[in-house]
C-alpha cells in the first residue's frame, strides 16, 4: 500500500479557476502593496538601526513587568521587551537613540547595567544607522538581480511568454509576502530577506517543473488547445508538486518545532512561501501562459504519436 | 542509460568515500585531523561557537583635523623663524590659510611650503596663502591609519597572539573585527573604545583656570582641559608635551601606596632623558597627566622623575588593567566608531548548535517516512541518497571551511526537504511510464531521461537565488547561501548519480520484469 495524497489519474479543470485565482490574487498582491504602504513593516534593528539584547534570567523565571518598568525609567526612546522562547528568555528591543555611534554603545551598557546580575546577555546587536541603510540597499538588490536572473534564465531556456508569466508568479509570492509581514507585524530582517530569496528560488523551482511539461506537451499534442495541455500538464505534475511541498514542509515544522526562536520566523515564513509558491506555480503562473498565444509547432523532434486516451 | 559503465559507479563510490572521509572529523570530534585524517571540522560561525563581530569606522577626520592643526603650529613657528609678518592663520577643515603682510616674501613662503611634502598643494592669489591638503596626501593617510590601526587593535584584543581573532580592513576606512569565544562583550568594546593617548604637560601657573575662564581666552601656548572624573574642574594645561605615550616602555596593573588601583609605567630611554629634564627643572609645579584630551590626575613634581612612574586616579582594579593593555599596546592613531555589532554568549551558541541537530534529525526523519510511505522500496532507496547527500554538504562545508551558521543550518534542513524533489521526479516520471505499460527497465530507463532537463533547469534557478544572497547577503546570511547552494549542488549529484546507482545495482540482481511504484 503506498500512501498517496493525490490518485496517480487526476483531470482536474484548474484553468476553470483562471477568473476566481485572478481576482484572488490581483487582491492578494493590491492588498499587500496597500498594507506595505499604509501600515509599513515592522524593521528590524538590521534595517532600522538600533539594539537587540538577549537575555535569560540565571534562576528561574523572568520578570517581565518589573524589568520592563525598570528599563522605562531609563529614557532610552521606545523600548519593547518581550519573552523569547522560552520563560527565562527575554528579548530588549531599544530604538535607534539620538546621536552618533556612541550614543549607542552608551545605552547598551545601560542596559546592561539595568539587566545586572539577575540575567546573563546571551546576544547583542547593535546595528549603526549607515549600515542599517546600507544593508536595506543590499536586500534589495538581491531581490532585484535574482528576479531578473530567474527572468533571464527561463528566456533562454523557454519561450519569452512562459519567463513573463513565471517572473509575474514569482513577484506575485514576493509581494504577498512583505504583506504578510506587513499583516502580521513580524520582524522584517535580514533573514526575512533571505526567506524571500529562498521562497523565490523554490516558488520558481516548482513553476519550471510545470512549464518543462507544458513545453514538453506542446510538442507532443499539437492538435490540442491550449487550456487542455496545460491542465494536462498540471495534472501529470500535480502528484510531484504536492510531494515536494509536502516534504519540504515537513522539514520546515521540523525547525518551526525544534529548531530554536531564532530560526522560527524564518521558517514560519518559508512554511508561507512554500504554500503561495506552490499555489502561483499552478494557478498564477500557468493561468498567465493561458492567455499568451503559444505557438505549437515550433520545434519538431522527440514528437510521439498522440496517445491522451485518460483510462 | 541503464548501462552504468564501471568508471561511473566507481566515481560514485569514490566521492562517496572521499565525503566520508572528509565529513568524519567532525563526527569522530577531533579537531587535529585525527591523526590519519585530511580534514578540519566545521568552520562555526560566531553565531553558533559565540564571540563578537565588529564593524569598526576609523574617524580619518580626526586625525585629518590633527595634521592640519599640527601644520598650523608648523607655518606660525616657521614663519616666525623666517621673520615674514602674517595674519589671519586660519585652520578649516582640509587647508589652512593666511595673509601674509608684505608683497615680496612668496619665494621664501613657497620654499617654506615645499618642506612640508607633497601631502600639500599650494594656492596662492596676492597676499593670501591656502595650503591644501590633496587627496594623495588623504589616501595615504587614510591608508596609513587603517594600517596602524588594525596592529593596535590586534595588540589590545590579542596581546597573546592565541586567540586567533579576525581583523580585517574593509573599504577605505573601515575594519571588520571577529573574534571568537568572547564571554564579556563589553570589555572588548572599552578596550577599542579609547584611542588612549598618553601624555605629560605641565600645569600653566600664569592664572588658574577659572581665571581664564572669566577671561575667556587663555594665555598663548595653553589650553584648558576637563578632569576625567566628571567633576566639572578644569586645568589649564600648557600645549607642549613632555612625555607622550610612545615613549612608554611598559605599564602594569598594580596599586600606589594608599593601596589604590594604579598603574606603573616605566620609560624608554629617549622618555626618561626627556621627563627628568623637564621634572629636574619644575619640581614644586603641578604636572598633568593626560588621557584623550581628559587630565587623569595632576600630582605635583616633589622631586627630579627618570624611568618610572605611577599613574593613579578614580580607577577600579579591572580599569587599571584595562588601561594598564591599551598603553602597552600603543595609542591608536585615531578614534574608533563601532558601526555594527553583533554578539552572542558561548550559551547561545551552544543551544543553537543542539537545537539545529535535533531539527535536522526529526527533519531527514520525517523526510524518511514520507518517502518510505509513498515510494515504498525507491522511497527507501532515495533516503539513502539523503543521507549520503547530507554527509557530503557536512563534506564540503569542511573541505571548503566555510563558516556554518544558524540560518545555514536552517539551508541543510531545508535542501533535505527539496533534495528529494529530484528523486520525486524522477519517481513519478518513472510511475507515469509505467502506467503507459511500459516494462521495467524501459520505465526506469525513459522516467531518469526525461526528468534529467527539469532537474536541471529547476535547480539552476534556485541556485541563482542563492548565489544572489551570496554576494549581496552578509555573515550568517552569506552562511546560508553558502549551504544552501553546496546543497542544491550536492542533491543533484545525489539524486542523478547515487539513486541511479542504487536503481541499477538492484536492477542487475533483481532483474525485475514488473514491478509496483
Amino acid at each position: 500500500m503506498r500512501l498517496k495524497l493525490v490518485p496517480s489519474d487526476t483531470s482536474i479543470n484548474f484553468l476553470k479557476f483562471y477568473r476566481f485565482a485572478g481576482i484572488f490574487s490581483s487582491l492578494l498582491v493590491l492588498g499587500s502593496i496597500g498594507l506595505f504602504a499604509i501600515v509599513g513593516l515592522n524593521l528590524g534593528i538590521d534595517f532600522r538601526g538600533g539594539i537587540l539584547i538577549e537575555a535569560r534570567h540565571n534562576s528561574g523565571k523572568a520578570d517581565i513587568a518589573k524589568l520592563r518598568g525598570e528599563l522605562e525609567t531609563l529614557g532610552l526612546g521606545d523600548i519593547s521587551l518581550q519573552g523569547f522562547g522560552t520563560d527565562t528568555d527575554i528579548l530588549v528591543r531599544i530604538q535607534r537613540q539620538n546621536g552618533d555611534e556612541k550614543a549607542q554603545i552608551a545605552a547598551i551598557q545601560l542596559v546592561s547595567k539595568t539587566l545586572g546580575n539577575d540575567y546573563d546577555v546571551r546576544r547583542t546587536e547593535f546595528v549603526g544607522p549607515t549600515i542599517g541603510a546600507e544593508l536595506a540597499e543590499k536586500g534589495i538588490m538581491a531581490v532585484v538581480c535574482a528576479l531578473l536572473a530567474i527572468m533571464v534564465y527561463i528566456w533562454f531556456r523557454f519561450e519569452w511568454q512562459f519567463s513573463v508569466a513565471a517572473i509575474l508568479a514569482v513577484t506575485h509570492d514576493v509581494l504577498s509576502t512583505i504583506g504578510l509581514f506587513a499583516l502580521t507585524n513580524f520582524e522584517f530582517n535580514l533573514a526575512t530577506v533571505a526567506a524571500i530569496l529562498t521562497i523565490a528560488g523554490y516558488s520558481i523551482n516548482d513553476t519550471v517543473v510545470v512549464f518543462d511539461r507544458v513545453r514538453e506537451n506542446l510538442r507532443r499534442y499539437k492538435s490540442f488547445n491550449l487550456v487542455d495541455i496545460l491542465n494536462k500538464s498540471l495534472n501529470e505534475t500535480l502528484s510531484r508538486t504536492v510531494m515536494t511541498s509536502v516534504t519540504t514542509l515537513l522539514a520546515l515544522i521540523a525547525i518551526v518545532i525544534f529548531g530554536g526562536a531564532v530560526l522560527r520566523d524564518f521558517a514560519i515564513a518559508m512554511i508561507w512561501g512554500v504554500l503561495i509558491g506552490t499555489y502561483s506555480s499552478v494557478f498564477v503562473a500557468v493561468g498567465l501562459l493561458s492567455r499568451f498565444d503559444l505557438k505549437q509547432n515550433d520545434d519538431d523532434d522527440g514528437v510521439e504519436t498522440p496517445q491522451y486516451e485518460r483510462s | 542509460m541503464l548501462q552504468f559503465e564501471l568508471w561511473k559507479k566507481l566515481l560514485v563510490l569514490l566521492i562517496a568515500f572521499v565525503g566520508i572521509v572528509y565529513a568524519l572529523p567532525n563526527i569522530v570530534g577531533n579537531n587535529d585531523g585525527a591523526g590519519f585524517l585530511p580534514g578540519k571540522q566545521i568552520n562555526l560561525g560566531l553565531d553558533l561557537q559565540g564571540g563578537s563581530h565588529l564593524l569598526l569606522r576609523v574617524d580619518v577626520d580626526a586625525v585629518k583635523k590633527e595634521r592640519l592643526e599640527d601644520l598650523g603650529e608648523s607655518i606660525r613657528r616657521d614663519f616666525r623663524g623666517k621673520k615674514i609678518r602674517f595674519s589671519d592663520l586660519n585652520v578649516g577643515s582640509d587647508a589652512v590659510s593666511l595673509t601674509v603682510r608684505d608683497m615680496d616674501v612668496n619665494e621664501t613662503v613657497q620654499r617654506i611650503f615645499i618642506d612640508y611634502g607633497n601631502d600639500y598643494s599650494t594656492e596662492n592669489e596676492g597676499r593670501v596663502y591656502k595650503l591644501v591638503f590633496n587627496e594623495v596626501g588623504f589616501a595615504a593617510m587614510q591608508t596609513r591609519t587603517v594600517d596602524q590601526s588594525i596592529e593596535i587593535i590586534r595588540r589590545r584584543l590579542d596581546p597573546e597572539g592565541t586567540k586567533e581573532p579576525i581583523i580585517q580592513r574593509q573599504g577605505l576606512d573601515r575594519i571588520l573585527v571577529q573574534l571568537p569565544g568572547v564571554d564579556d562583550p563589553e570589555a572588548v568594546k572599552r578596550l577599542l573604545g579609547r584611542t588612549a593617548k598618553l601624555t605629560f604637560q605641565l600645569v600653566d601657573m600664569q592664572m588658574t583656570a577659572a581665571e581664564a575662564m572669566q577671561r575667556g581666552r587663555t594665555p598663548a601656548g595653553t589650553m584648558l582641559m576637563d578632569s576625567e572624573n566628571d567633576d566639572g574642574r578644569k586645568y589649564l594645561i600648557e600645549k607642549r608635551v613632555m612625555v607622550s605615550g610612545e615613549m612608554l616602555d611598559g605599564a602594569t596593573a598594580n596599586f600606589d601606596q594608599n593601596n589604590r588601583p594604579a598603574v606603573s609605567f616605566t620609560l624608554n630611554s629617549n622618555g626618561a632623558r626627556r621627563f627628568g629634564k623637564v621634572t629636574g627643572e619644575n619640581i614644586g609645579r603641578p604636572f598633568a597627566i593626560i588621557l584623550d584630551g581628559k587630565v587623569v590626575s595632576a600630582p605635583t613634581i616633589q622631586s627630579q622623575i627618570f624611568g618610572n612612574g605611577q599613574i593613579t586616579g578614580d580607577f577600579s582594579v579591572a580599569e587599571t588593567n584595562e588601561l594598564a593593555l591599551v598603553l602597552r599596546a600603543g595609542a591608536l592613531p585615531a578614534p574608533l566608531i563601532i558601526l555594527e555589532e553583533r554578539s552572542i554568549g558561548p550559551g547561545l551558541g551552544a543551544d543553537s548548535i543542539s537545537a539545529g541537530k535535533f531539527a535536522t534529525i526529526i527533519g531527514l526523519v520525517l523526510v524518511a517516512i514520507y518517502m518510505v510511505l509513498s515510494y515504498g522500496f525507491f522511497g527507501g532507496l532515495a533516503v539513502g541518497a539523503l543521507t549520503v547527500n547530507i554527509i557530503l554538504i557536512i563534506a564540503a562545508l569542511s573541505a571548503l571551511q566555510a563558516t556554518l551558521t544558524l540560518p545555514g543550518i536552517a539551508g541543510i534542513v531545508l535542501t533535505m526537504g527539496m533534495a528529494v524533489d529530484a528523486n520525486v521526479l524522477v519517481f513519478e516520471r518513472i510511475r507515469e511510464e509505467l502506467a503507459k505499460g511500459r516494462s521495467a527497465i524501459a520505465a526506469i530507463e525513459s522516467g531518469y531521461q526525461r526528468a534529467i532537463s527539469t532537474i536541471i533547469d529547476s535547480n539552476l534557478t534556485t541556485l541563482f537565488a542563492a548565489l544572489f544572497l551570496y554576494i549581496f547577503g552578509s555573515g550568517p546570511i552569506k552562511g546560508f547561501a553558502v549551504t544552501l547552494g553546496i546543497g542544491i549542488t550536492t542533491s543533484m549529484f545525489t539524486a542523478v548519480m547515487v539513486t541511479r546507482l542504487f536503481i541499477v545495482i538492484w536492477v542487475e540482481r533483481k532483474r525485475p520484469t514488473k514491478f509496483v511504484l
